[in-house]
């Protein structure tokens, strides 16, 4: 394997004598609605707020995040969610307008406890260094094209994901 | 761990976080702390409950020093010294 002996090496370089490396965070934002937005983007800016790198790829629906309109219109889930901010039975989650009424709930709780919304805490990753990677499978399969995202993404597959990641001192999957 | 008297430290820079929650006190604080000198002083306000074991954590990753803090009716205080070579 060669991986080791290239971190090694990294290690032992010339120039790797005064600073250790910082740490790392790499995350996969798999979900493209309004609460699950929520976690990948915290963890990601409070990591790069302790002085670690960190990286999220969003991929499948979690591409949502990154798209220039989608996610100024990301919604909560009526359907299929017993935890979600308007209780109702599943048969009643599938009327029209219970989606939305979810969601409004959560974004005036999200308001009310001075929460910023998905935009701006991209924004707020994006001011701390938080590297965004795209899925270039899911851009292929859902018909998105790079000038639907917004800027400052690297589009990249699973294995420049991984390279990241195998670097990384914690990995999770949202 | 000796708590010096929190009148003695010299503040360099006070930062409320009053109603604020996570990750917003951790980040506000983290970016006042990119911009102060090795050995200045964040004084930190915090309300959020998370804070209590947040800021200890921001402190140890970071590198700085938290030189106190105190609890008063669910608003924390903290004392932050940043790191680095002088």
């Amino acid at each position: 394997m060669t991986s080791p002996a290239f971190d090694l090496a990294a290690d032992s370089s010339p120039d790797s004598g005064a600073q250790p490396a910082p740490r790392r965070l790499a995350v996969v934002a798999s979900k493209g609605t309004l609460d699950q937005a929520y976690p990948p983007l915290i963890l990601a800016s409070t990591a790069a707020s302790l002085g670690w790198e960190a990286g999220i790829y969003f991929t499948f629906y979690g591409l949502d995040l990154l798209h220039e309109e989608r996610f100024r219109k990301l919604k909560v889930a009526s359907l299929a969610n017993p935890s979600g901010p308007v209780q109702l039975p599943n048969l009643l989650g599938a009327v029209p307008g219970a989606t939305a009424a979810a969601t409004k709930v959560m974004r005036k709780w999200m308001k009310d406890a001075r929460m910023p919304d998905v935009p701006e805490f991209i924004d707020m990753a994006r001011a701390v260094g938080v590297k965004f990677f795209a899925c270039s499978t899911t851009m292929g399969v859902m018909g998105v094209e790079e000038s639907d995202l917004i800027e400052g993404c690297d589009i990249a597959g699973a294995a420049a994901f991984l390279d990241y990641a195998a670097s990384a001192d914690v990995q999770l999957f949202v | 761990m000796t708590q010096p008297a929190t009148g003695d430290i010299q503040v360099t820079e006070t930062l409320d976080t009053t109603g604020l929650l996570c990750p917003l006190p951790v980040y506000q604080a983290a970016t006042v702390l990119g911009r102060l000198a090795p050995g200045e002083v964040l004084e930190l306000i915090c309300t959020d409950p998370g804070s209590l074991e947040d800021v200890p954590a921001l402190a140890r990753q970071r590198g700085d020093a938290l030189l106190a803090s105190e609890m008063s009716d669910g608003t924390q205080r903290f004392w932050l010294e940043k790191g680095g070579s002088q």
